[in-house]
């Protein structure tokens, strides 16, 4: 079961925490133990890896840009070029210790299968994305009849990246379809804070932004 | 008299092979290079360049793997042609390949024809050049020969290994064949195994030089002759793939050269025929014919995997070094699949790999060219690494 909720809700908590790293990646980060083996599937600039190796992990990338992959190269980090649709399959089972999707999995073409790919080449998968069902979302769908834009999700539907939105109801869902355990769960509100009251789903559900969750294979 | 003149010819053209512009390494029967081949090359040596200075703990040395048609002049200008080196944009003080900060060190390969034993070089034996009588050599012999080099200096370990096309087979090979010994890899524009497509290309050009009537056999030295028709078409072929159409459509399109319309002859009428004979010139007065067969020879049989039951991966299992893969978008030589094929060994292996296709119309050649996202990965990648080793 998930061991989630463990501090207060922050509010006043800024989407950057201290040392400048946005809050979610400093979630994610503070998930993966140190020293830990670590593959950071769609790493953009490499910010979450730069956070890692900072705290002693040994970190790779993959990102699909190659302004991005040339940018992380540049800082001396260890990235490849290569689709998350199609190039983890290329990786042997039991490569790393944590596989990271970082607002990523909503980016792919088939989330299910890079799920399950996550968890081959894994021991822990940590999945963020933007939760759809936030309630705000759910309002400019519902008054505003047309599909929703935020900070997060910037994009007009025609040219955004994002093709696979889910909330995280949905996303439960997928972990049970793909034989996925949730060891952990971490919510992020509005203005970046970590929701940690005890809380049923549906509240996360309605009023997380962003979710982050710690997964591994089910045995 | 014709004899004379081709004796004072022949001391001058091989000058070059045996006593060298370079310091030169000199292994005797004692020490031979066992060659891919089966036989054992002895004595021979080795001409290189050195840049830098190794530092107390031996560690900050950078091995520069050249080229097919490149040597170890790689940042002084070229003793023969009076040219900068050839990647002085990459290598020297202050440079992506920072000579202040590392020891730099190129040899010329076996096979060559810059000082390091190759057809040109006197066979001891005859007391003539060697010719076709000089066994053929692999890749995976330059870099045993390279391994051989470094002993001498008492360099037990590389910082980094860099090279690019030919080069990067060599740096491929260091790193299967010494894993221990290299840190960090750079194989730019380069492959796992020489593509049937470039084989192709290779087999031409050793047709053009072998059918210039001057060639004789390989014996040209002997007979006062030199292949020079046949060795600048293989030049002119070769240089073709080293670029792109899109470069090549921007350099020349369809330009004439100094004049306005067709001469309804074959001069060279457009800018491009003309540029690719002044390559083809410019190339035989400081390339060996016979060197040219070696080493597309060498390139040729390049296939890592081969040594390894079919599977690359198993050339890099349990490697400790940190490789940087880069390739080109409009290398069609060398192309980016050829590098992504590369990487997926590397990862399969799980080694530590980066990899960056920069975006330029250069083709193949780009590796040699003002590049500045190339300087800036290279950069980046190895102040990465030396980071990691406490440089």
């Amino acid at each position: 079961m998930l061991s989630r909720l463990k501090y207060d809700l922050t509010m006043a908590e800024a989407a950057r925490g201290p040392g400048g790293s946005r809050v979610d990646l400093l979630v994610v980060a503070d998930m993966v133990q140190r020293g830990a083996r670590v593959l950071d599937v769609g790493c953009g600039d490499g910010e979450l890896l730069r956070l890692l190796e900072s705290r002693g992990v040994d970190g790779r990338g993959i990102e699909l840009s190659r302004e991005g992959v040339n940018e992380c190269v540049a800082k001396g980090l260890a990235v490849v070029q290569g689709d998350a649709d199609t190039d983890l399959e290329d990786y042997p089972d039991d490569a790393f210790d944590y596989v990271i999707l970082s607002q990523t999995l909503q980016a792919t073409r088939r989330p299910r299968v890079v799920l399950e790919h996550m968890l081959r080449i894994g021991r822990h998968g940590i999945v963020s994305f933007p939760n759809f069902g936030h309630w705000r979302i759910r309002l400019q769908i519902f008054f505003g009849g047309h599909m929703p834009r935020t900070d997060n999700l910037p994009y007009a539907w025609y040219e955004t990246p994002n093709i696979h939105f889910c909330s995280i109801k949905d996303f439960r869902e997928l972990c049970h379809a793909a034989g996925a355990k949730m060891e952990q769960a971490v919510a992020l509100n509005a203005w970046g804070g970590r929701m940690r009251l005890k809380m049923p789903w549906w509240f996360w559900n309605l009023f997380g932004e962003q979710a982050v969750f710690l997964l591994s294979r089910r045995s | 008299m014709a004899d004379i003149g081709a004796t004072l010819d022949l001391a001058d053209r091989t000058r070059e092979a045996d006593d060298p512009h370079s310091p030169v390494v000199r292994f005797g029967l004692d020490k031979p290079l066992r060659l891919d081949a089966g036989v054992d090359l002895a004595p021979f040596q080795i001409a290189y360049q050195t840049y830098g200075t190794l530092n107390a703990a031996r560690s900050n040395a950078v091995l520069i793997c050249h080229a097919l048609t490149g040597d170890q002049h790689v940042v002084n200008d070229h003793p023969v042609t009076g040219k900068p080196g050839w990647w002085e944009t990459m290598v020297g003080p202050g440079k992506p390949i920072d000579s202040e900060r590392y020891f730099v060190i190129c040899p010329n390969v076996v096979g060559g024809c810059m000082g390091t034993s190759g057809p040109a070089s006197t066979n001891p034996a005859t007391g003539m050049p060697w010719g076709l009588d000089f066994p053929v050599i692999t890749v995976r012999d330059m870099v045993r020969a390279q391994a051989m080099l470094l002993d001498h200096l008492g360099i037990e370990s590389l910082f980094a290994v860099a090279g690019g096309s030919m080069g990067g087979m060599q740096v491929l090979q260091w790193a299967a064949s010494y894993p221990r010994r290299v840190f960090a890899a750079l194989p730019i524009a380069a492959s796992t195994r020489h593509s049937a497509q470039n084989i192709a290309f290779h087999e031409v050009g050793r047709q053009a030089v072998m059918a210039d009537p001057d060639w004789r056999g390989g014996r040209y030295f002997a007979e006062g002759t030199n292949p020079r028709r046949g060795l600048a078409v293989a030049r002119m072929g070769a240089h073709i793939t080293y670029l792109s159409d899109a470069a090549l459509h921007r350099k020349f399109g369809r330009r004439f050269q100094n004049r306005d319309n067709p001469t309804f002859s074959f001069d060279a009428d457009f800018q491009v025929e003309s540029y690719l004979r002044h390559q083809g010139i410019t190339f035989v007065e400081r390339f060996d014919a016979n060197s040219y067969l070696y080493l597309t020879r060498a390139m040729d049989y390049f296939d890592l995997a081969a040594d390894y039951d079919g599977v690359v991966a198993e050339a890099f299992r349990g490697a400790p070094t940190r490789f940087c893969v880069i390739s080109f978008t409009s290398d069609w030589l060398f192309p980016t699949s050829e590098s992504r094929a590369i990487v997926h060994a590397l990862n399969a292996a799980g080694a530590r790999v980066s990899f960056a296709e920069i975006t330029t119309d250069k083709g193949h050649d780009a590796f040699l060219l003002d590049e500045p996202e190339l300087f800036a990965i290279v950069r980046g990648f190895l102040d990465g690494a030396a980071k990691a080793r406490g440089l």
